[in-house]
């Protein structure tokens, strides 16, 4: 007599396919359902999502962890109130709140003559994402741009924040250049990717069209090195140019061996034989 | 333009334009409030709701929401109406149209007739003061058949685009979703690609891959890799085998222009992919995405409501005899739907409004991962969808998709809707399933084969 199966979950016979793709390939079945490690999974990984989005941007901590590397910072607020009101008003986010905008001016105004770039950190989507990689990217950009010698205004951290709430930051502040450091929308298997937007000559009002992203800034992603390498060919180009966005094409010339060092992969294996 | 009125004991409502009375009449979402065009209150929406009820259907033909003159979107609307097929119901209001589409008088056969007399903004009008199970009701009566290497919307039948996408166009990464897929009984409306590369060349090699596989195992489902028309267009000149042209489009012309397309330039793609007359069963090869929400996003949307939109697009669609219609319900994020109930709602009432349309209606249930749902309000709009007769889903691996970063429904979903719905897959493809021993009826259960089938080990076997 065959002996009880412990578990009517049945694993598929193509497992080995699964170092192919990071899609969930080969999950098995229970009948023809999901089979309930790979069903917890995906609720692990949406659960670490969802938190992300929701997670409150801690900038009193990464105000002291500033001050301890020696940055100036101002905090400030986007017009959206908060969590839910941000995610059904993508234009609140991308504009400062009333008291925001006037202390902001009230800096400005005690400190003429303007900057050549400020750095502002922004939760987004993903404070969790800033909490994690902005000191650690702009301590590797720093260390990059030591011999380019802009002024710098103090580090703005703003909540609620949207992308282009850096615009209104940069001309206010009278910047040359505004850098924002923004969390992305948290994918299943990428909670803490850390999005860069980068503009020249900032003011409100300008679209996607002027700007710069680098994306996927993360530990699984694009390593800060890099990215703070791309930037930095970003802003010396602008600088030349005078311009940024669609314009200023990004050809940094950038070391490709993070790409290219792993295994050749087989190629279209079901049409190769 | 008309003023609506509509009085409730001592207080009365009044709504400048059409176009204002739709969009209050609208069931409540985010989009229509970052629009601003949203009912203020509960108590407004249902006013708007019944003085739209009470609007004869004839005026959608006199009061155009976008102008005539401005938009090429309301002239095909407008100049391609059927006024014959449109007299069963001409005397109707928008109130009385419910009921009629309720009754035994709208039949399968009666909605097809219909079809070519309904404008979009009737349909979605009647879609507004509808309730979950009226746009089920009504759709499921419905059927859009199209063909091109099987035959798609049948009743009875649930179709699947397989969706093997991969983060960097990798081939053997899309092979291995590809392979999943298959053996999970999903792909017979498509195997369809989201590239990661917009370049052309890349673009062709994806193309030429999907026809290999097509060809060698002798599937009899079609190919897409969803880029601009214009790129299916160049790929068609440079030889390369095209089943499906694709393209998103939106229901005004200034959104279809932030897409760069126009009527002219679909009429194109359109006409490229029939002159390859690679369709064996019938010559339905465009396959169009749509999504309320889009032409607010390109700011194009003209103080019209997201639904009614959406609904125009379908207009769009239908003059190009599409194989498939997506309506991307979720992606677009929470600032256009914001939860799991606008989403739902918004799938049925895109659903509806297509299959009125004659337009053969799928959807791709799916969700971000800041709007706020999770997979179950997933199952509750696909369970929905099946019952209302639903063209086609999306599968894709474990609902997972590691290229565009959103989620949508499985391989494994798909199985659910057939085992509880009883649905099955296009004929020509369940043939193909039922050789291979990967799926099959049993007893009135769907059951996947145990062992793979010989012509994909010998694929497996060559890989160490």
């Amino acid at each position: 007599m065959a002996k009880p199966d412990k578990s009517a979950a049945q694993a598929d016979p193509w497992l080995k396919l699964r170092r192919l793709t990071p899609a969930r390939i080969a999950l098995g079945r229970a009948g023809t359902s999901l089979p309930t490690a790979a069903q917890l999974d995906f609720q692990f990984a949406h659960a670490q999502a969802r938190d992300a989005v929701h997670l409150a941007f801690d900038h009193a901590a990464l105000r002291e962890r500033l001050k301890q590397k020696g940055h100036d910072s101002l905090v400030l607020h986007s017009a959206a109130a908060d969590r839910n009101v941000y995610l059904q008003r993508p234009d609140l986010g991308r504009r400062l709140n009333a008291e925001s905008a006037q202390r902001l001016h009230e800096y400005a105004a005690a400190h003429v003559g303007g900057v050549d770039v400020v750095f502002v950190i922004a939760d987004g989507l993903s404070a969790l994402a800033v909490h994690r990689h902005a000191l650690p990217f702009l301590e590797r950009l720093d260390e990059q741009a030591s011999q380019d010698g802009w002024s710098r205004a103090p580090v703005v951290l703003v909540e609620q924040a949207r992308v282009a709430i850096g615009d209104e930051i940069g001309e206010i502040l009278g910047a040359r250049m505004v850098v924002m450091l923004i969390g992305e929308r948290p994918g299943l298997s990428s909670p803490d990717s850390l999005g860069l937007y980068f503009t020249y000559a900032p003011r409100v009002g300008l679209t996607d069209a002027y700007r710069n992203c680098i994306s996927n800034v993360r530990l699984e992603g694009l390593s800060y090195g890099l990215a703070a390498h791309k930037l930095l060919y970003l802003m010396r180009e602008a600088c030349r140019r005078q311009l940024s966005g669609v314009k200023l094409k990004d050809e940094a010339d950038v070391p490709m061996l993070n790409m290219n060092d792993t295994e050749p992969t087989p190629g279209n294996f079901l049409t190769a034989f | 333009m008309a003023d609506f009125v509509h009085t409730i004991g001592q207080q009365t409502w009044r709504f400048d334009s059409l176009k204002t009375l739709m969009a209050k009449a609208t069931p409540a979402r985010s989009g229509d409030y970052l629009a601003g065009v949203a009912a203020s209150s509960d108590v407004e929406r249902v006013a708007a709701q019944m003085a739209l009820a009470n609007v004869p259907l004839i005026h959608f033909l006199n009061e155009a929401l976008i102008p005539y003159e401005t938009d090429e979107v309301t002239r095909l609307i407008m100049d391609t109406h059927d006024a014959a097929a449109f007299a069963p119901v001409r005397h109707l209001t928008v109130g009385d149209f419910r009921n009629w589409l309720l009754s035994d008088a709208a039949d399968e056969a009666s909605l097809r007739a219909l079809a070519p007399g309904l404008t979009p903004e009737m349909v979605a009008a009647v879609s507004k003061i509808m309730r979950v199970q009226d746009l089920i009701l009504v759709a499921q009566k419905a059927r859009v058949v199209t063909c091109f290497r099987n035959t798609l919307g049948l009743r009875g039948r649930l179709s699947t685009r397989l969706q093997p996408n991969h983060p960097t166009d990798d081939p053997a990464g899309i092979a291995a979703s590809i392979l999943d897929g298959l053996l999970y009984g999903n792909g017979d409306a498509v195997i369809g690609i989201n590239p990661a590369t917009d370049s052309t060349s890349g673009i062709c090699e994806l193309l030429k891959m999907l026809d290999a596989v097509i060809q060698r195992y002798e599937i009899p489902t079609q190919s897409c890799v969803l880029t601009h028309v214009t790129t299916s267009i160049e790929a068609i000149e440079r030889g390369v085998p095209l089943d499906l042209v694709f393209q998103s489009i939106a229901g005004t012309q200034a959104a279809n222009e932030s897409f760069g397309i126009s009527l002219e330039l679909l009429q194109q793609g359109y006409e490229a992919g029939l002159s390859l007359k690679r369709g064996s069963v019938g010559e339905n090869l465009m396959y169009f995405e749509t999504g309320q929400g889009s032409a607010l996003s390109a700011n194009a949307h003209h103080g019209v409501d997201q639904q009614t939109c959406e609904a125009r697009a379908y207009a769009v669609a239908r003059q190009f005899k599409p194989l498939l219609v997506n309506t991307v319900v979720g992606f677009i994020g929470p600032e256009y739907l914001y939860n799991g109930k606008q989403i739902i709602r918004a799938g049925l009432e895109d659903h509806f409004c297509g299959k009125l349309l004659g337009v053969p209606m799928g959807c791709d249930i799916c969700y971000t991962n800041h709007a706020e749902a999770d997979q179950d309000d997933m199952d509750t709009l696909l369970t929905l969808l099946g019952t209302a007769g639903i063209n086609f889903i999306m599968g894709i691996p474990g609902s997972d998709d590691v290229m565009l970063n959103y989620q949508t429904t499985s391989f494994h979903d798909a199985l659910y809707a057939r085992q509880t719905l009883g649905l099955r897959a296009a004929p020509e493809f369940e043939a193909w399933l039922e050789k291979m021993d990967i799926l099959r009826l049993d007893n009135g259960r769907f059951r996947l084969g145990d062992a793979l089938p010989p012509p994909f080990r010998q694929a497996l076997a060559q890989l160490s």
